[in-house]
């Protein structure tokens, strides 16, 4: 691959993950609307959100640090679009090399540090509270991510390659038809919600006791990046668990398209029914529930895979 | 039309600042957000920073302590926004229009762009007022 077509392959993949990230915010909002009996917004109200926030005026408080102030978000787009590339590109069974599932763990832990970075530029008090509960949480929910990421390793004779993952699939049926299939899908589950930042651990942001987090300084394009990036992971972490654990169809003709679009928005819509069946939690509860119960069923689920069922 | 306004028009995201009122709006305000109003229908919802805010929904008769926070959230209130005054006290004073720590009416402070009386305003009548002043917005 060349330097113009890696290029060219990241700005169409930033445009195809804003416009399906942008979209399906709006169903998980719509759903969350249903459930609490009301109307819920139009379907362009996350656009019209991203389109209203460029327009606005972008502050830069007083005694921030301007430069990584600005940099961060662009940071997290950057990171996001990023992983989000390289998953379009193993859809398409084009691409992939030993160990880019380790490259994948560390690319989605980018937009996480860059608003920690952010945050901390911002010199807000409320910020810095966000700040280090989202280090807390960070460091609470790559655990059980991680376990939840073997599993599916394991299964494939121990690779490190995504595209190894998905032909190994294709071969021997989804991982989640078997039991350790079935826990370890509810561990990356649950943890990919702490890393999508929704209710149950949205703790950083909590918008009604720290107003926003680590987010309270941002303004302007620069709140539409950090919303643009948040869009683009919820496209991107459920299609990493799909591709993880429910695979079994290479993406040719359109009929195992659509089946994969159903896949995808199965695993949305279980993190929105987790998101509004569950109050949010406080840092030392999400540190308790992460680092004991939940790691403690992904490694049981590490030694069943082992047993090979 | 510009595509910006429009945009605008359609998500509009509120802080409420609550400058010495009788927390009689406040309560109508937090009705607006219930499954029977929803106004997120509307693209409205609740920012918890001024800093995202689009509208500022003011509530209460200015009191002293309160002018310069109301001046500061203003000027940390990223623009164009815009500054909608609830109930009789934030547009006229009110009952308390004689009192010692009177130093409103809220246009006194900063700009006001829309009014809308009422003590305390019903949710219908809120959401009326906001209507109305999109329609004019151009």
């Amino acid at each position: 691959m060349n330097i113009i077509y890696s290029f060219g392959w990241f700005i169409f993949s930033f445009v195809v993950l804003s416009i399906v990230g942008l979209f399906v915010g709006w169903i998980d909002r719509k759903i969350t609307a249903r459930i609490q009996w009301r109307v819920g917004p139009p379907w362009y109200q996350n656009f019209a959100d991203f389109i209203k926030l460029t327009g606005k005026e972008v502050l830069i408080p007083e005694g921030s640090n301007k430069f990584i102030f600005i940099f961060s978000p662009v940071l997290a787009v950057i990171a996001s679009t990023i992983c989000g590339s390289i998953i379009l590109l193993v859809l398409k069974n084009s691409f992939g090399f030993g160990g880019d599932l380790i490259l994948f763990v560390y690319l989605l832990t980018i937009p996480s540090l860059s608003i920690i970075l952010g945050g901390s530029s911002s010199g807000n008090v409320l910020a810095s509270v966000g700040i280090s509960r989202e280090l807390k949480l960070l460091l609470s929910y790559e655990l059980p991510f991680i376990c939840g990421i073997i599993i599916p390793a394991l299964k494939a004779n121990s690779t490190t390659s995504l595209i190894e993952i998905l032909k190994f699939q294709q071969v021997n049926g989804s991982n989640i038809l078997s039991l350790s299939g079935v826990i370890g899908f509810v561990v990356i589950l649950i943890a990919s919600t702490g890393k999508l930042g929704v209710v149950p651990f949205d703790l950083s942001e909590a918008e009604t006791e720290i107003a926003g987090g680590s987010l309270i300084e941002y303004s302007g394009i620069l709140l539409g990046f950090y919303k643009l990036t948040k869009s683009i992971l919820l496209v991107v972490v459920p299609v990493f668990i799909v591709i993880l654990y429910l695979g079994g169809t290479s993406i040719t003709g359109l009929g195992s398209f659509l089946i994969f679009v159903l896949k995808y928005l199965i695993v949305v819509i279980l993190i929105t029914l987790i998101r509004n069946t569950n109050p949010r939690l406080r840092i030392d509860q999400a540190l308790k529930f992460f680092w004991g119960w939940l790691t403690l069923i992904g490694i049981t689920g590490i030694l069943i895979s082992l047993s090979g069922v | 039309m510009n595509l910006k306004l429009k945009a605008l028009k359609k998500s509009l995201w509120v802080y409420h600042v609550s400058s010495g009122s009788c927390n009689n709006c406040d309560i109508e305000i937090l009705d607006l957000l219930t499954p029977r109003f929803d106004v997120e229908r509307f693209g409205i919802i609740l920012a918890g920073s001024p800093r995202h805010a689009d509208v500022l929904l003011c509530t209460g008769i200015v009191n002293k302590k309160c002018v310069e926070r109301v001046k500061e959230v203003y000027e940390q209130t990223p623009k164009p926004c815009v500054v909608v005054a609830v109930g009789a006290c934030a547009c006229s004073g009110g009952i308390f229009r004689d009192g010692y720590q009177m130093a409103g009416p809220l246009d006194k402070i900063i700009p006001v762009h829309v009014y809308i009386p009422g003590c305390p305003p019903k949710p219908e009548a809120i959401i009326a007022g906001i209507v109305k002043f999109l329609k004019e917005l151009k």
